[in-house]
């Protein structure tokens, strides 16, 4: 097997030489009984050749992004990934190493981090940020296991308009808790919330919107905070697609309490659904209560400067049953992906990146509009996500488009029964303006 | 000019003090859609004004130079053993990101459609079937993206059994030698933690769990081999002792790389599981993430499993299943951490049956072989054929005034990663070695020249060790001083250059290190 | 050498008190302070809680460890100790003095007889020691 070095013959060397003549003598303690008498039945060992062409034969049973032009969003992105964030996490230097337990060996992991950790904070408009969870909707439900623990207070208010897979991790996570979720109905004209059925008590711990949110509609997050802190509740905003924090106003700088987000818009591949990214930012003065792993600076006896993780006595290998959360790892090299890809981009790609998904988005959802059949469901601002609804039944539209090589949109009313024949359409940088119109030809032929 | 006192790539500054005005890294092509005042389809409150200030302006260049420098700085399990115990750092095989960054799968949208989706769900449901044949187990779910959240996830599915079975109970039972996932787990699960002694083995006390073994026990959590590297050879009686008082045993697979084609867990009477993919299945810890912790279950508990299952309908067809009464819901997004899991189905197809049996031998024979040429030098706490790891401690060095971490830290100047410290708390000063099978017979006999050379310098020269590392290009970290006044995040100004003394004055006498 | 004034009364958990009338100020001890190492937090009630004896009432953080505070009387907090947020070495460099924790009312002084003296205590850490 060529990735045990040892040969056959040395480990029956080593064997003798340790005092044991077979190796089944080392598993004595292994009950007899239960020791396997032969192979599991698993597929025969194959040759490397073989292994990739099964899988490139599975991979070509998908339809990619490679083939098909993706107006699908909701909560996973296609944008373009510079090459550089492939060639550096593909070093073994930050693949193929742990938690950086030992900051004098680990130094690369934990710089980049303490760069991650920054570069989420600028966008956010937060004081602080962890150094990741697992992916947003994670994320979001430690979010609200904080909220009560900061607050010692049991009702959250949940908007309609967060996503529903995320909604779903949330009553999940406080299946084993007294917390009583309450929905928020959104606004059926505007698409965002309604204000007026904001209505938090002092029993609320937090208030959950997310922006854009599911719909593809802003939020008025000033408005939403100012409710929110009346009764002393806190404010979470969640961000699925963050490349909006290019070209809107950071959550942090409106309120916010905490922000969570997906970060795999930031030079993350599609990846049918993960390895993603959960960013986790807040204020400052919540940072013991936050989840996760955080670094900060440190210095040595030279006083040269360096990183470390900190802060770590909220964790759960130091304070056990006691800790913020029981989260050991997070998702440090997508971290680090991300931190190549906002270094890549700069301030100003980061902006023209945001402006282009805008304006094709407005663009294609002006042009359907104007189509017979077809309106734009909701009236409030939209960044690179809309609901359209058709006359035509949204299965039939879904089919012509996929005949030329187009997945058209997500279907709402498995999620919202009362959103019928409503598509959420999300149109990114990497839809170049010929498939948008080959989009409309075909709603146009219906 | 700047001085330069050493090579600039010792050196690297953060990003963003490299940052200069008008650089840029990025390319776009240019808009080819009519554009409109962004105002109509943003209302312009919502707008920020300027671009996200303090974002780094470098070009292409400096990210490629940049974050090279500073991955030379870590060290990794390409560069040498790596004996982190219970993290299984072991050989990543290159050819297994090869297939998780195949185009079909790497631009595979989660929402697309079933039909065009039965590459990726074939993936996931001969993984999930490869697993349940190597634990012995029926069923299971791939969502959870680490071992904690299959924690998490597996004493979910033990809670909504056990009320569905009208016994809610409130008890977790937790061996001391367990990792801190556990019972951190166990209370974001609403259970009250009860800790269960190790006998003088090293192995569970079989009198204490049955005096523990009440109507309020819900579950054990039992990591087998434990973290002691010993297998609890009672297993059969501890689990018939859970099973009588109406509880479910919990495994945590952290160790199953002892395990893997030699015995399976749903044999020996354990209900969940759950496993690491990136230990036992060889996949890239990335830093600490990301990766995956499938959990199996048994026939019981298959009902309660989150949604969506994976399911082949009578056609052949592969289709998401979201009508599952008993579940307990999703425990994240979509359906896991898919490129983890390709790398890891990957690398179960590669190695075959036979293969994954000698991963298991091989890594137990490596431990063995360590525990043999070093039990003179270090004092084993619990003596007895370990299997893949095994646990020293720093008794016999204490007493020239060196603990486990300048043993560690002095390990780093030999060329090693140190072993695990933190736990088990069973064991003063612990010091778990696994070595795993990707090592060969002079990495490990290099590794006990220096444990043994690190062992005569604590006699000989204690100062040496306790100021270690001495080849690294920092000295020990004031972890003490970054606590008492943390700075999280990079501020412009703020941050003092590298010549200048730490904010905190003298550094602390008192710095330790940390570790899994 | 760790030191125990006279003028303390101590709990088996290392904190100590002294009792002026019907408040009382409480720290942990010397020897506490010496086991837990360089203290980087200190974790303390508000003004005006109210706590049970052998309740906990806050932590204390070393970097690789967390203590419970426990309140070695029944009482209502008067006045935490500021300092300690920006200073929590306070606690290692005068645990008896400028490192107090928190001052309460007592709501039952003849709690204060199921402490230990200062030879008590001192007696008890050497056992401790010892085991």
């Amino acid at each position: 097997m060529r990735y045990i070095p040892n040969s056959p013959e040395e480990r029956a060397e080593m064997l003798r030489e340790i005092g044991y003549s077979t190796i089944e003598q080392l598993f004595r303690p292994i009950p007899e009984r239960f020791r396997l008498k032969g192979p599991l039945r698993l597929p025969p060992a194959r040759s490397e050749v073989e292994v990739l062409a099964f899988f490139r034969e599975l991979a070509a049973r998908n339809a990619a992004a490679t083939e098909y032009a993706l107006f699908l969003g909701a909560g996973a992105y296609h944008h373009f990934i510079p090459s550089v964030v492939d060639a550096l996490i593909s070093r073994a230097e930050f693949a193929t190493v742990y938690t950086p337990y030992q900051p004098e060996i680990a130094q690369g992991t934990l710089q980049a981090l303490f760069e991650y950790q920054t570069l989420i904070c600028q966008l956010t408009g937060m004081e602080v940020a962890n150094a990741s969870l697992y992916d947003g909707s994670t994320a979001l439900a430690e979010a609200v296991l904080m909220a009560e623990r900061v607050t010692r207070r049991r009702e959250i208010l949940l908007a309609r308009s967060v996503h529903p897979e995320y909604r779903q991790v949330i009553a999940t996570y406080t299946r084993a808790f007294d917390v009583t979720l309450r929905l928020l109905e959104y606004d059926p004209e505007t698409g965002g919330i309604d204000l007026r059925a904001v209505t938090p008590s002092a029993k609320t711990a937090a208030l959950i919107v997310q922006s854009p949110n599911f719909f593809g509609v802003i939020e008025d997050i000033a408005a939403l905070a100012e409710r929110a802190h009346e009764v002393g509740a806190l404010l979470i905003v969640a961000i699925t697609e963050p490349i909006s924090l290019g070209l809107l106003r950071p959550p942090g700088e409106l309120g916010a309490d905490i922000v969570v987000g997906e970060g795999q818009s930031f030079g993350l591949p599609l990846s049918f659904g993960g390895p993603y990214l959960g960013i986790f930012a807040t204020r400052e003065r919540f940072v013991r209560q936050m989840p996760g792993r955080i670094i900060g600076q440190a210095f040595d006896q030279q006083g040269r400067r360096g990183f470390v993780m900190t802060l770590a006595t909220r964790e759960q290998y130091i304070r056990r049953e006691k800790a913020t959360s029981n989260i050991c790892t997070s998702q440090e090299l997508c971290a680090i992906m991300a931190a190549i890809y906002l270094s890549t981009m700069g301030p100003r790609g980061l902006r023209e990146v945001a402006e282009q998904n805008a304006q094709k988005a407005a663009y294609l959802a002006r042009e359907i509009a104007r189509q017979s059949g077809f309106r734009l469901r909701f009236s409030g601002s939209h960044f690179n996500e809309f609901v359209i609804q058709s006359e035509w039944p949204v299965a039939l539209v879904l089919d012509r488009l996929r005949e030329r090589k187009i997945l058209g949109g997500l279907p709402l009313e498995p999620y919202y029964p009362e959103l019928r024949e409503c598509l959420l359409v999300c149109v990114t940088e990497m839809i170049p303006r010929s498939m948008m119109e080959t989009y409309l030809q075909v709603l146009d032929e219906l | 000019m700047r001085e330069t006192p050493c090579h600039v790539s010792r050196d690297e500054a953060l990003i963003f003090e490299r940052s200069h005005p008008g650089r840029a890294a990025y390319s776009l092509p240019p808009l080819d859609v009519p554009t409109v005042p962004l105002e109509t389809w943003i209302e312009a409150r919502f707008l920020r004004p300027d671009p996200v200030a303090g974002l780094p302006e470098v070009s292409e260049v400096d990210v490629i130079r940049h974050f090279t420098r500073l991955s030379r700085w870590n060290y990794a399990v390409d560069v040498g053993m790596y004996p982190l115990g219970s993290c299984t750092m072991k050989y990543n095989p290159k050819m297994n990101d090869q297939a998780a960054r195949l185009e079909g799968f790497a631009l595979h949208h989660p929402l697309t459609p079933e039909e065009l989706s039965q590459g990726s769900l074939d993936v996931l449901k001969m993984l999930e079937e490869l697993l349940c044949e190597i634990t012995g187990m029926v069923a299971g779910c791939l969502q959870p993206a680490a071992g904690a959240h299959g924690e998490l996830t597996g004493l979910l599915l033990i809670r909504a059994c056990l009320e569905a079975r009208g016994d809610p109970r409130r008890k977790v039972l937790i061996p001391d030698s367990a990792h801190g996932t556990n019972p951190a787990s166990a209370a974001i699960c609403g259970y009250s933690v009860q800790t269960i002694p190790s006998n003088e083995r090293g192995l569970i006390d079989l009198d204490a769990l049955r005096r523990a073994a009440d109507r309020d026990l819900a579950a054990l959590m039992l990591t087998n081999p434990n973290t002691l590297g010993l297998f609890e050879e009672e297993i059969e009686e501890i689990t018939r002792i859970v099973h009588e008082a109406g509880g479910l045993v919990y495994m945590d697979g952290a160790n199953m790389n002892a395990l893997v084609g030699i015995a399976r867990p749903g044999d020996m009477g354990v209900d969940v599981i759950h496993l690491n993919v990136h230990k036992t299945f060889s996949t890239p810890h990335g830093g600490g993430g990301p990766g995956a912790g499938p959990v199996l279950v048994t026939a019981e508990l298959e009902p309660f499993l989150p949604v969506p299952r994976i399911v082949r309908r009578a056609d052949g067809r592969l289709a998401l299943d979201y009508d599952r009464p008993y579940s307990i819901g999703r425990v994240r997004a979509f359906y896991g951490n898919f490129g983890v899991l390709v790398r890891g189905l990957s690398y179960i197809l590669t190695m075959g049956p036979e293969g994954l049996r000698e991963v298991a031998e091989t890594a137990v024979l490596n431990a063995n072989y360590l525990a043999h040429h070093l039990k003179d030098t270090y004092e084993i706490a619990y003596p007895g054929p370990v299997m893949h790891e095994v646990v020293f401690s720093d008794k016999r060095q204490r007493a020239y005034g060196v603990r486990n971490v300048d043993i560690a830290k002095r390990l780093i100047d030999y060329g090693f990663h140190p072993p695990t410290m933190s736990f088990p708390l069973i064991v003063p000063g612990a010091l778990m070695v696994e070595p795993t099978e990707t090592e060969c017979r002079e990495e490990l006999d290099l590794f006990i020249a220096a444990m043994k050379a690190i062992d005569r310098e604590c006699r000989e020269n204690p100062e040496l060790v306790r100021t270690a590392p001495h080849r690294t290009r920092l000295g020990r970290l004031d972890e003490v001083a970054a606590a008492r006044h943390p700075v999280l995040r990079w501020r412009p100004q703020a941050s003092p250059s590298r010549a200048e003394a730490p904010p905190d004055g003298a550094p602390s006498e008192r710095i330790g290190s940390s570790e899994s | 050498m760790a030191t125990y004034p006279e003028d303390c009364l101590y709990t088996r958990e290392h904190e100590w008190i002294r009792v002026e009338d019907d408040t009382g100020v409480i720290g942990i001890t010397d020897y506490a302070q010496e086991a837990l190492g360089d203290i980087v937090y200190v974790e303390l009630p508000s003004v005006g809680d109210h706590f049970s004896q052998g309740e906990p009432f806050g932590n204390v953080e070393s970097v690789k460890a967390v203590s419970e505070l426990y309140m070695p009387v029944s009482g209502e907090i008067l006045e935490i100790n500021e300092d300690l947020a920006e200073s929590p070495q306070l606690v290692n460099e005068d645990p008896y003095g400028d490192g107090w924790m928190v001052k309460i009312a007592l709501s039952d002084p003849t709690e204060l007889e199921t402490l230990m003296s200062a030879s008590e205590y001192e007696a008890y850490v050497r056992e401790e020691k010892e085991k």
